[in-house]
């Protein structure tokens, strides 16, 4: 199972025996209107009925359950759903987007909670090298080995493509981007 | 004469740098269409729609519309292979064009490097510049190799049509446009099961966990052989390729099954049945062949190349 430290566990556990049940006593409400703002307008339609979670391909083999998600935000639970890791094995395949009788949109949700959890530093360590790699290159696959240029001279193309692989102006551009966003920053490796 | 179709042609990362038989077969399809793909100089990463857009959804939108403002200067619509690509671009250019706070905030970082989103141009798919601007009858002029008795199963994946209330493209859940590309190459349509579940690459899922990517995959590969089994599986999206073709190779190493499909983009399918050669455009060079020292199951495909 993913763990934000970069550690791989095998442990799933959801039984109260085995871990304890969370105390719902001080609901951060303010996190509902934050996830509203940054990109899922309409969470607060959900009426709990789990076509999401029973059309999700992910929450088939893994312990990512959107409508338990869902329901965690809108109890207030911020931390409980943002420092939960399981939250990144959603695929954004809209399966959900796309049955959900109430527009909840539950994929933007999702993503909007993702958005909020990295801002407050949860970040799986592959995906800040994936983000780090655009900053540096452009591309988050970039044509980092020459045997990439030599497959493209195979199938009768120019070594480099016409992209920000060619123009390094393209990668200034998207660094002065991330700059003002405060992106840059966002994605720095961490000191432990 | 009617004036060529053009389109700035938006390569993204995967295509031109791990797929690039998809980058030579589409210029070969394109052309005997009568389409221009014009390059789009200095275009970047989309930047992937559920790896950047997870992160912060500013950035995202503002490096997408960075890439959408060379089409704009260019004033001709843009067109990708790649379904996240087209998610990243056409959900962006959407959201600008609809969302003044993030038109306002995506500006504000545009300017700093001389630039703006104005919303004057479109995102299209290769599959949307095949079947509506070129069109199935003109297309099937052009099969002059039919696959015939090749058993296809296919991959239409996520982003193209999902999600259906905003993209408008097709039905999600009974979709028809990409199997009516597709079946134009005369290859024989395999319905299963889980053809329309995600395979499982996208999301970042694939870089945080590629285990549990795999297993979508794998669900995908044993629900075509409970349907009996295809050649091939073909899908609009170069990612889609990679997990399905090297997801092959991965599948075996992480759970020990074998499964031997060749995997092809539409417009690697569409080349071949427009007569050009696979060594044209480098069938040969996708991931899984490398890596397992074989090479396309030509006589399945019922193509006979040298050596």
């Amino acid at each position: 199972m993913l763990d934000y430290s970069g550690q791989v566990s095998v442990v799933t556990l959801t039984s109260t025996e085995e871990k304890p049940a969370v105390l719902i006593s001080e609901p951060d409400t303010e996190f509902i209107e934050l996830i509203k703002r940054t990109g899922g307008p309409n969470i607060q339609s959900c009426y709990q009925c789990g076509t999401c979670s029973g059309s999700c391909p992910a929450g088939a083999r893994t312990n990512y359950l959107v409508r338990g998600i869902i329901r965690k935000a809108l109890l207030g639970l911020k931390e409980e759903v943002i420092s939960a890791p399981e939250l990144w094995y959603c695929t954004t395949c809209y399966t959900c987007t796309d049955r959900c009788p109430q527009d909840v949109k539950p994929t933007d949700v999702i993503k909007a909670i993702r958005n909020i959890a990295v801002q407050e530093g949860y970040m799986l360590p592959p995906h800040q090298k994936v983000a780090q790699k655009v900053l540096e290159t452009g591309h988050a696959v970039p044509l980092d080995k020459e045997s990439w240029q030599k497959l493209r001279e195979k199938v009768g193309l120019e070594p480099v493509p016409p992209n920000a692989s060619r123009y390094p102006e393209a990668i200034e551009e998207i660094m002065k981007i991330s700059k003002k966003s405060g992106f840059d920053k966002l994605v720095e490796e961490k000191e432990e | 004469m009617a004036k060529k179709p053009q389109f700035m042609h938006f390569l993204g990362c995967i295509i031109p740098h791990r797929y690039p038989s998809i980058e030579s077969a589409v210029k070969l399809v394109f052309e005997d269409l009568g389409m221009e793909l014009l390059d789009m100089e200095g275009a970047s990463c989309c930047p992937a729609p559920g790896v950047f857009g997870s992160f912060d959804r500013v950035t995202w939108a503002s490096v997408s519309a960075r890439n959408l403002t060379i089409a704009e200067a260019a004033g001709v619509p843009i067109t990708t292979g790649c379904n996240g690509c087209f998610a990243s671009l056409w959900d962006a250019n959407y959201e600008l064009k609809h969302d003044k706070e993030l038109r306002k905030s995506v500006n504000e970082n545009l300017a700093e490097i001389g630039r703006e989103f104005k919303g004057t141009i479109e995102v299209t798919h290769y599959v949307d510049a095949l079947y509506s601007t070129a069109g199935l009858e003109k297309i099937k002029k052009h099969v002059v190799r039919p696959l015939k008795g090749v058993r296809m199963a296919l991959h239409p994946g996520c982003h193209w049509m999902r999600p259906k209330a905003i993209k408008k493209k097709d039905d999600s859940e009974n979709p028809h446009i990409f199997r009516e590309l597709c079946e134009v190459s005369g290859a024989e349509y395999v319905p299963y099961r889980d053809e329309l579940i995600c395979c499982g690459a996208g999301g970042a899922v694939r870089t945080a966990d590629v285990k549990v990517a795999l297993e979508f995959t794998k669900q995908k590969f044993e629900s075509i052989l409970e349907a009996g089994g295809a050649d091939i599986i073909v899908t609009p999206c170069p990612f889609c390729e990679l997990q399905l073709d090297l997801g092959q190779v991965e599948i075996q190493k992480h759970f020990g099954d074998e499964f031997n499909f060749d995997i092809m983009h539409v417009v690697e399918l569409l080349a071949l049945a427009f007569g050009h050669e696979p060594e044209e455009f480098g069938l040969d060079t996708h991931l899984q062949y490398a890596m397992r020292k074989n090479q396309p199951n030509w006589e399945r495909l019922g193509i006979k190349t040298e050596g």
